[in-house]
């Protein structure tokens, strides 16, 4: 018979009481041996067979149940000698510090007792917090005391010396304090004093946490494991509770043979060392007790704490099925919705399907090509439940013949099912979004790269996980609520984290140049790889022969509808702007679907930029026309920069003699401003920037102005850069790379840095042997006047190195520290809800915000959190009028 | 000299007024909650004191929000 389940009503955590541990155990363990000679498990040991059946087969003759069944049942150990809870100390240390030694009462008069007692009363039916602000409030006030209000006597200090020895300062001296007086006195304490102190005399009375008895768990939790060699090896509890009865026997035989104090008390402490390690095997202050091996034993403590303890990596953490990893691979030829799933994994993930009329001829030839041929079947599951494993099925044929309606037929991964698709650190909502699998040859996830954003991946060894929902219901909200599409806009700020990177946004400039012109037939192939169905417009050059501009091929994937104007990446920030008539083409005007002017770039496409065209596209029409864009669009380009060609080669960093030596002008004339300042500071001359001392304004003076010559030195070179250069390209479109970067491979690296300072550490007074002590100036300070083209002195090399490795320990240091945080935050804010009235709340209604972020605003879904967007409305009618 | 401070009168100190019985049951009606359920403010908070407000009250606050403009918020007097 099935009992009806029962519901918890509440849950109260209190102390183990001696009676009930003997009450509740079948068997009082005497002996620390376990087995006899013939294996056979000894009555009163530590694998007493009341303690539980762990042998398959064997009943239990406590419960009746078989291994499977029987919970186990605990046991209990008479301790010669009570010993303290290293659990309790500090609270021990506190209660006894708080009461009276000799009346056990609380160091708080009598009347105050009954007022507070009224006040807990009153506190804990209405404010449970506050209850415990009152108790704490209490035992500060008690510990301050230091005569007795009850029978006057006056109260010593008691140290405590860790990890469980409690000393008594008295005048004529120091005296130890047995765990048997800890507990008279614990004993003394009554409960109304224990109320007003912060605990429940009912559950936990405090005299209980010293162990007179202590219950032994049952061999279900800590069983022994048999080594391949046929060995038995017994659980490190298991160890641990041996040497306690072990230690406790030979402590009441000493104590009952009237043995000198002296060894009862060495005896005594020992028990104490075991019982305190069979409890936490990490306690500061004494040693970790070993295996005979010299491994540490894991011990009560360790099998719950930490990442891989009972709450960590047990009860939060779970283990799925129907999951697979692998390496990841980039795939531009794929949808974002999609990943691809090589064959191999697909042959072992399955979906459940149900048999219907409509379905049963094609899982009928599922089932006939196995589980080892793809596209087939692993299981069927008949209606009454059970499983018919195809691998051991010998023919299949008739097999598939038999299934009808009601049967459920496990089937292979194939193309078009949703899966879930993830990468760690899971640190946003995009780092686990639904996709439609293809199967691909190969052993590698193919992913599209306009995803790599959300999940921060990149192919230099990623491993990515795959889960696939096996209900109807799972899949139809995956599709609907977590498929790529749906999450291209990020809610974190409001623009979308997919679009273009890298080579995607050189082939987008590379197209919209003015330059660039196209034959029918490249006009041809473009369209074809971007699935283009409609007419080719005009070309744009009649003669000598049809040629079209790649802005007219782009235009033809826009709505006709769409009107967007914004300056671009390459724009260069001329005094005036000429706006439409920019002579740099830096200036995007599209007009009713027609790129009139400027280039794409960064800017326009870019991932994680907000308020560019691509944003507005997808804001303006819609998730689907997004997905088409991404994929079809951008497939174009890259088709665009595989024809053009698009490499980088030594040369494009080279800058002409002439350009070296303005170069070198600069970085002299800094020089010399440097020494003119050291001088000005020496002589006294210089003026303090106000908060600053003298040392710091030179400092700073000397800071600015290197950094100063660095940018003039990078704008030389950039000036001798052709705008063709594909590496000046990459930096000024935005695709990978800035002006910075260029600048240190051509003209200069600059001033390298350490927490912010030019270099200082090093010899006394100077950072390297190779300069004079105290000199100030550039080069003995890390200021590197090389370049990554023309090459480092072995002297500026080591500064660049002290420079870099401060970026490394910074990343290093920032990963932990911000997983951390972020562990904390999520454990603090798991619960929250966002309410169909829009508050935020906990689960029991407890209101956190009155509404969600003030203005009830979906960042992803609004204009910063604006019902409309006036300056676009405005310059979309602007421009459609024009 | 002890200067006393208006803190009331203090810039960032948004608008506190204490309900009547009657509106703070109207909020507490429209958010379906018992007060208990509100964040909670002390009784002995320096701007509860200023209103005068005593456990039990339900305070509206005003304040001005960076993305909201202006937003309304409740507080639960609690004795302390």
């Amino acid at each position: 018979m099935v009992e009806a389940p029962k519901r918890i009503k509440a849950i109260k955590f209190g102390l183990l009481p001696p009676d009930i541990i003997r009450k509740m155990s079948v068997t009082a363990i005497v002996t620390a041996d376990t087995y006899d000679e013939d294996g056979a498990p000894i009555d009163g040991g530590l694998m007493d067979k009341k303690l539980g059946s762990i042998e398959p087969g064997q009943r239990c003759p406590v419960c009746g149940n078989t291994m499977g069944e029987c919970p186990g049942h605990f046991g209990h150990l008479e301790l010669a000698r009570p010993v303290i809870h290293v659990g309790f100390v500090k609270l021990i240390h506190s209660l006894l510090k708080a009461t009276c030694h000799s009346c056990g009462r609380v160091l708080i008069p009598q009347k105050d007792v009954e007022r507070y007692l009224r006040l807990l009363r009153k506190l804990q039916a209405k404010w449970p917090a506050l209850a415990r602000r009152l108790n704490e409030d209490l035992l500060k006030k008690a510990l301050k005391t230091t005569t007795c209000p009850h029978c006057k006597a006056k109260q010593y200090k008691i140290k405590l010396e860790k990890p469980t020895t409690f000393y008594e300062e008295r005048k004529e001296g120091v005296r130890k304090l047995t765990p048997i007086e800890v507990r008279e006195r614990l004993e003394k304490i009554p409960d109304a004093d224990v109320k007003l102190l912060g605990l429940d005399p009912e559950g936990a009375r405090p005299e209980w946490m010293v162990c007179t008895v202590l219950p032994i768990p049952p061999v279900t939790v800590r069983p022994s494991i048999f080594l391949e060699s046929g060995i038995r090896a017994e659980d490190d509890l298991t160890h641990k509770l041996a040497d306690i009865v072990r230690i406790n026997e030979r402590l009441r035989e000493n104590i009952e043979a009237g043995a000198p104090e002296l060894i009862i008390e060495d005896l005594w402490d020992l028990l104490q060392y075991h019982v305190t390690t069979y409890f936490d095997n990490e306690v500061p202050g004494i040693p970790p007790a070993k295996h005979r091996s010299g491994r540490p034993l894991r011990t009560l403590a360790q099998r719950l704490k930490g990442k891989e303890g009972r709450f960590r990596g047990h009860l939060s953490g779970k283990r799925v099925d129907f999951s697979a990893r692998t390496v990841i691979s980039p795939d531009p030829n794929i949808s974002i919705n999609e990943v691809g799933v090589p064959v191999e994994v697909a042959k072992i993930l399955t979906v459940p399907e149900k048999v219907t009329p409509w379905n049963m001829e094609e899982l009928r030839k599922l089932i006939l090509n196995g589980p080892y041929k793809w596209p087939g079947a692993n299981y069927i599951i008949r209606p009454d439940g059970r499983r018919i494993d195809l691998r051991f099925v010998k023919d299949r044929k008739a097999l598939a013949e038999t299934i009808t309606v009601g049967y459920t037929v496990e089937r292979h991964l194939r193309d078009g099912d949703i899966v879930l698709f993830n990468r760690q650190p899971s640190l946003h909502r995009m780092s686990i979004m639904a996709h439609r699998v293809k199967i691909l040859p190969g052993k590698t996830f193919r992913l599209n790269l306009a995803v790599c954003p959300p999940y921060n991946a990149d192919f230099d060894g990623d491993e990515m996980n795959l889960h696939v929902p096996q209900s109807i219901e799972a899949r139809g909200e995956a599709r609907t609520l977590m498929l790529v599409q749906t999450q291209i806009l990020s809610p974190r700020y409001g623009g979308p984290i997919i679009g273009a990177l890298q080579d995607y946004i050189s082939g987008a400039y590379l197209l919209t140049l003015k330059s660039t012109l196209l034959t029918k037939e490249e006009v041809a192939e473009l369209l074809t790889i971007g699935k283009y169905e409609g007419e080719i417009p005009e070309p744009a050059i009649l003669s000598p022969k049809e040629y079209w501009t790649g802005k007219q091929i782009f235009s033809l994937f826009l709505p006709k509808d769409f009107s967007f104007i914004n300056k671009t990446s390459t724009c260069i920030k001329c005094e005036t702007c000429f706006y439409e008539t920019c002579p740099y083409d830096a200036y995007l005007v599209i007009v009713k679907g027609q790129l009139v002017t400027g280039v794409l770039d960064k800017k326009a496409i870019g991932a994680q930029v907000t308020e560019s065209m691509l944003h507005r596209l997808i804001k303006e029409y819609g998730e689907d026309y997004a997905r088409k864009f991404l994929d079809n669009v951008f497939r174009v380009f890259l088709r665009y920069i595989e024809k053009h060609g698009f490499t980088m080669k030594l040369d494009d960093v080279i800058v002409p003699e002439e350009a070296i030596k303005e170069v070198e002008n600069i970085l002299k004339e800094a020089e010399r401003r440097v020494y003119e300042l050291i001088d000005e500071f020496k002589k006294g001359e210089l003026e303090p920037i106000p908060g600053r001392t003298l040392e710091e304004t030179l400092e700073l003076r000397i800071m600015e102005v290197l950094a100063d010559a660095r940018d003039k030195a990078g704008e030389i070179a950039t000036k001798y850069l052709k705008r063709t250069n594909h590496a000046y390209v990459m930096a000024m479109t935005g695709a990978r790379g800035n002006i910075l970067n260029l600048t240190q491979m051509s003209a200069t690296l600059g001033q390298q840095s350490v927490r912010g300072q030019r270099i200082v550490r090093g010899y006394t007074k100077r950072t390297l042997p190779h300069f004079k002590a105290e000199d100030l100036g550039p080069a003995p300070k890390g200021f590197v006047y090389g370049s990554f083209s023309r090459g480092l002195s072995p002297v500026e090399m080591f500064f660049h190195a002290a420079g870099g490795r401060e970026g490394l320990v910074d990343t290093a240091v920032r990963t932990s520290q911000s997983g951390y945080m972020q562990r904390r935050l999520i454990n603090a804010l798991q619960d929250l809800k966002v309410e169909y009235d829009g508050t935020v709340r906990l689960p029991e209604g407890h209101i956190v915000q009155f509404r969600y972020g003030e203005d009830g605003a979906d960042p992803s879904r609004t204009d910063h959190g604006k019902a409309v967007n006036v300056d676009r409305i405005i310059q979309k009618i602007l421009s459609s009028e024009a | 000299m002890v200067r006393k401070v208006k803190i009331l009168e203090h810039e960032l100190v948004p608008k506190h007024e204490v309900l009547s019985p009657e509106e703070a049951l109207k909020v507490l009606k429209k958010l379906g909650i018992t007060p208990d359920k509100l964040p909670w403010i002390r009784a002995s908070d320096p701007v509860a004191r200023a209103i005068r407000a005593k456990p039990g009250d339900i305070v509206k606050i005003t304040r001005k929000s960076p993305t909201a403009g202006e937003t309304v918020v409740y507080r639960y007097v609690v004795p302390g």
